[in-house]
C-alpha cells in the first residue's frame, strides 16, 4: 500500500509537469511541422510568459484587486498577450529574412535569438530569482497508515484543467477553423498552399503566436508551481519540452501532448526512485535514444528526403 | 498601400510596446517575502517610446527607405575593383598570419602582466574556434555540446595530476586524445542523423557531460571543482618561487636572474601561442587534404558527395574527432591556465560563445575566425561597462550575421587553380 501510494505520488507529479512540458512542446511541434526548424527561442518565450504573468499578479494586487480568479484570468491574458508578441515579433525579425536558406542557417539566428531575449530579461528584471506567490495552496491528502501521504494539490489540478482546456482548444481549432484548416494545409505541403491562396505568410504568423501564447500558460502555471523564476528558467524546460515534442513525434499535435506526459512521468520516477540529480540526464539521454533509434517519434510520419 | 502600410507600422509600433514595456518598464523586487513593483528611470520610458515610434516610422516608409538604400553609392572603395588574384590573395593572408604570429611572440614582453594573461585566454579561444570551425564551418555540422570535449580535456589533466602527479607536458596529448577519442565514440552513432536533430543531441550530450561532472562528488570533486593543477615546466624548470617536485630546477635560479611572477604568465603565453600556431597549420594542412575537401563536399550536397562514393560516416566522423581533439587540447591549457576548474567553467554558454566566434568570423575562413576570437575576447574587456551587454549584443550580433551575411566578415574563398590555356 505504502509502495502503491509513493508511486501514485510520482505519478501525478509527473503528469502535472508533463502536462505543462506538452503546452510548451505545442509551440515547437506546430513550427517544425510548418517550416521545418527548431525555434531554439521558445523556451524563452515560456520565461517572459512567466515574468509576464508573475509582474502582472504583482501589479494588480498592489492595486487591491482581492479576488484571485480575476487576477489569475488577467495575469494569464497579459502573459499570452506579451509572449504571443514577442513570438510574432521575434518570427518577424530573425527567422523570416533566413527561411528557405540552408537548415542550420535558421538554427543559429534561433539560437542567437534565445541568448538575446535570455540577456533582455537578465538586464531589465536582474539575473536572481524571484519567488512566485503561491496563490493556490492546500490540496486533498490520502493516507494509508498516517506514514506516507500522498497529496494533490489544488495547483496540480489547476494545472490538469487548465492543461485539457487548452489542449480542446487546440484541437478544435486546428480541425473546425479556417486558420486551422489552412494551418494544416501548410503543413503539409506549403508551395501548393500558398498556390491555392493561402497566405503562408499570415499562416506561419498565426502559428508563432499560437505556440507562444500556450507556452505562456505553462509559464504562468510552472512558475507558479515551482515557486520562482529567474532569466534562464526557460532554457531547461524549453529543451525538455522539445524532447517532448520529439518523443511524440515532430510535427504531430497529439505527439506533443503524449509525449510531454511521458517525458514528464518518466522524469519523476527518476527522481523519485533514484535521484533527482539525474533528472535531466534521464530526460536528455531519452532524447539521444529516441532521435537514434526512432527520429520519427512515437507519432509522427517518416520524412522522405527529396532529391 | 498607403493605407495598408500605415496599418501594419501601427501594429508593429503597438507590439514593440507589448514586448518592450512590462518587462522594460516594471521591474519587480523582492523585499523579504514580498514583492514588489517598482518603475523603471524616465529615460526607459522615453526610450520605450521613442523605439515605438522609431518602429512606427520605419515601416509606414518601408519601401521609400528600402529604395533609398538601394540607389545609394557603394561607399566600399573596393567595391569597383576585380577580385584580388588567388595567388596573390593566398599570399597575401599567409603574409598577414605570419605578422600576427611575429607580433605576437614580441608582444607579452610590453605590456602589462593582466594583459598577457587576456591574451592566453584569446589564444585558448582560437584554439576551440580552430576546432568548432572544422565541425561546423568545414563539415556543417552544427556542434552546440563543442564544450564537453574542452571539459574531457580539462579534467583529463586535472584529474590525471591529482592521482597519477603527471605533468603538463604529458597531459596534453593525453587529454587531447581522449577527448578526440570521446568525440569519436560520440560521434559514431550521432553523426547519422540530420543537421538539426545533431544539434540538439550535441547539446544533450554537453549537457549530460556536465552534470555527471557536477554530481559525480567522489572523482570530480561535484561543484567544488579540483585545484593544484600543475603549471607546465620548461625542460624541468618550474616557473614558481620555489620547486615544488624533487627533480625539477626553478627558472629563476638556472639563468641567474630575480624571481618575477611574470616569467610564469609570459611562459604560458607562449605554450598557447605555439600550440595555437600548431593548431592553427595542422587544420590548414588538413583543408587541403582530400579529407578536407571531403568534409566541404559533404557540407555542400551530401547526396552529391556520396555519389561520388565518399563514406558519408568516415567523413563526418574524422571532422568530428579533429575538432574534438584540439578542444581537448585547449582544455588542457584552459587547466594548467587557471589551476583550478569546476563544472562552471563548461557550461551552454561557452559553447554558445565558440559557436558565434566561427560564425562571425566566416565559417571555414581561419583568419577571419582568429580576428573573431581575437574581437569577441577582447572588446568586452575594453569597454568595461559593455560587459554587461556582452551576451545581448553577442545574440543580437548572431541573429543579423544570418540575415545579412551568413557567409561570415571574412568569408573563406575556394582555392581554386586556373588552367593555362595550351596553345
Amino acid at each position: 500500500m505504502q509502495d502503491l501510494l509513493y508511486f501514485s505520488q510520482q505519478l501525478i507529479n509527473g503528469l502535472t509537469i508533463g502536462s505543462a512540458y506538452a503546452l510548451i512542446a505545442i509551440g515547437y511541434t506546430m513550427v517544425y511541422g510548418i517550416i521545418g526548424m527548431i525555434n531554439f527561442a521558445h523556451g524563452e518565450i515560456y520565461m517572459i510568459g512567466a515574468y509576464t504573468a508573475l509582474i502582472a499578479i504583482t501589479g494588480l494586487t498592489a492595486l487591491g484587486l482581492a479576488w484571485l480568479p480575476l487576477i489569475l484570468i488577467v495575469a494569464l491574458l497579459c502573459a499570452m498577450l506579451v509572449s504571443s508578441s514577442m513570438g510574432w515579433a521575434v518570427e518577424r525579425v530573425a527567422y523570416r529574412p533566413v527561411r528557405g536558406r540552408h537548415r542550420l542557417i535558421p538554427l543559429i539566428s534561433a539560437i542567437g535569438m534565445s541568448i538575446f531575449l535570455q540577456n533582455y530579461v537578465h538586464l531589465a528584471q536582474g539575473s536572481r530569482n524571484i519567488g512566485f506567490p503561491a496563490l493556490i495552496e492546500g490540496g486533498f491528502n490520502f493516507s494509508a497508515d498516517g506514514a506516507f501521504e500522498m497529496s494533490l494539490s489544488y495547483m496540480q489540478i489547476t494545472i490538469f484543467i487548465t492543461t485539457l482546456i487548452c489542449m480542446t482548444a487546440l484541437s478544435l481549432f486546428i480541425s473546425r477553423s479556417r486558420t486551422g484548416r489552412a494551418c494544416r494545409a501548410v503543413s503539409q505541403d506549403i508551395g501548393m498552399a500558398s498556390l491555392l491562396g493561402i497566405d503562408t505568410n499570415r499562416i506561419i504568423s498565426a502559428t508563432f503566436i499560437i505556440g507562444a501564447a500556450l507556452a505562456a500558460v505553462a509559464g504562468l502555471l510552472l512558475g507558479m508551481y515551482y515557486g520562482s523564476v529567474d532569466p534562464l528558467f526557460g532554457f531547461i524546460a524549453g529543451l525538455k519540452a522539445f524532447t517532448a515534442a520529439v518523443l511524440g513525434g515532430i510535427g504531430s499535435i497529439p505527439g506533443a501532448m503524449l509525449g510531454g506526459l511521458i517525458l514528464g512521468v518518466s522524469e519523476s520516477m527518476t527522481s523519485g526512485y533514484l535521484s533527482g540529480e539525474y533528472k535531466d540526464v534521464v530526460s536528455f539521454g531519452l532524447l539521444i535514444l529516441i532521435l537514434l533509434f526512432k527520429p520519427t517519434g512515437l507519432l509522427g510520419k517518416p520524412e522522405v528526403e527529396k532529391i | 498601400m498607403a493605407a495598408n502600410n500605415m496599418r501594419h507600422a501601427l501594429f508593429c509600433a503597438i507590439v514593440t510596446l507589448i514586448i518592450s514595456f512590462p518587462i522594460l518598464g516594471l521591474s519587480l523586487e523582492a523585499k523579504g517575502v514580498n514583492i514588489t513593483l517598482s518603475g523603471a528611470k524616465t529615460s526607459t520610458y522615453v526610450a520605450i517610446v521613442l523605439a515605438a515610434v522609431a518602429v512606427f516610422v520605419f515601416q509606414t516608409f518601408r519601401d521609400t527607405f528600402m529604395g533609398a538604400l538601394g540607389k545609394l553609392p557603394n561607399f566600399n572603395p573596393l567595391a569597383g575593383r576585380e577580385p584580388m588574384e588567388q595567388t596573390k590573395r593566398v599570399k597575401l593572408e599567409s603574409w598577414l598570419l605570419t605578422g600576427i604570429v611575429v607580433f605576437a611572440l614580441f608582444w607579452p614582453f610590453l605590456v602589462s602582466r593582466g594583459s598577457v594573461d587576456l591574451a592566453t585566454l584569446v589564444l585558448i579561444y582560437i584554439m576551440l574556434a580552430l576546432g568548432l570551425n572544422v565541425v561546423v564551418g568545414l563539415a556543417g555540422l552544427l556542434d552546440l555540446g563543442y564544450v564537453a570535449f574542452y571539459a574531457v580535456g580539462a579534467y583529463t589533466f586535472a584529474l590525471l595530476s591529482q592521482y597519477t602527479g603527471i605533468s603538463f607536458w604529458m597531459a596534453l596529448p593525453i587529454g587531447a586524445l581522449l577527448a578526440g577519442l570521446t568525440g569519436m565514440i560520440l560521434g559514431f552513432p550521432v553523426l547519422r542523423l540530420r543537421g538539426d536533430y545533431l544539434a540538439i543531441v550535441t547539446l544533450g550530450f554537453g549537457e549530460i557531460i556536465r552534470i555527471l561532472l557536477n554530481n559525480w562528488t567522489t572523482l570530480t570533486g561535484g561543484p567544488n571543482g579540483i585545484g593544484g593543477i600543475p603549471e607546465p615546466t620548461l625542460f624541468g624548470m618550474e616557473f614558481g618561487r620555489r620547486v615544488k617536485e624533487e627533480g625539477n630546477t626553478s627558472f629563476h635560479e638556472t639563468f641567474g636572474i630575480a624571481y618575477s611572477g611574470e616569467h610564469k604568465v609570459i611562459f604560458l603565453y607562449l605554450i598557447a601561442l605555439v600550440l595555437a600556431v600548431i593548431t592553427a597549420l595542422i587544420i590548414r594542412r588538413f583543408m587541403r587534404m582530400p579529407v578536407g575537401r571531403a568534409w566541404e563536399a559533404l557540407r555542400e550536397d551530401e547526396i552529391a558527395a556520396r555519389s561520388l562514393g565518399l563514406s558519408r560516416t568516415a567523413v563526418k566522423l574524422s571532422a568530428f574527432t579533429i575538432g574534438a581533439f584540439f578542444a581537448g587540447f585547449a582544455g588542457t591549457v584552459f587547466a594548467s591556465k587557471q589551476g583550478f576548474i569546476s563544472p562552471e567553467s563548461f557550461v551552454f554558454l561557452e559553447s554558445a560563445i565558440i559557436l558565434a566566434i566561427v560564425v562571425l568570423g566566416g565559417m571555414g575562413s581561419q583568419l577571419g575566425v582568429i580576428l573573431a576570437a581575437i574581437a569577441v575576447t577582447i572588446l568586452p574587456e575594453l569597454a568595461r561597462e559593455f560587459s554587461e551587454y556582452r551576451m545581448l549584443i553577442f545574440g543580437a550580433a548572431m541573429v543579423l550575421m544570418m540575415v545579412w551575411r551568413p557567409q561570415g566578415l571574412l568569408p573563406v574563398r575556394r582555392i581554386q587553380i586556373t588552367l593555362n590555356k595550351q596553345g
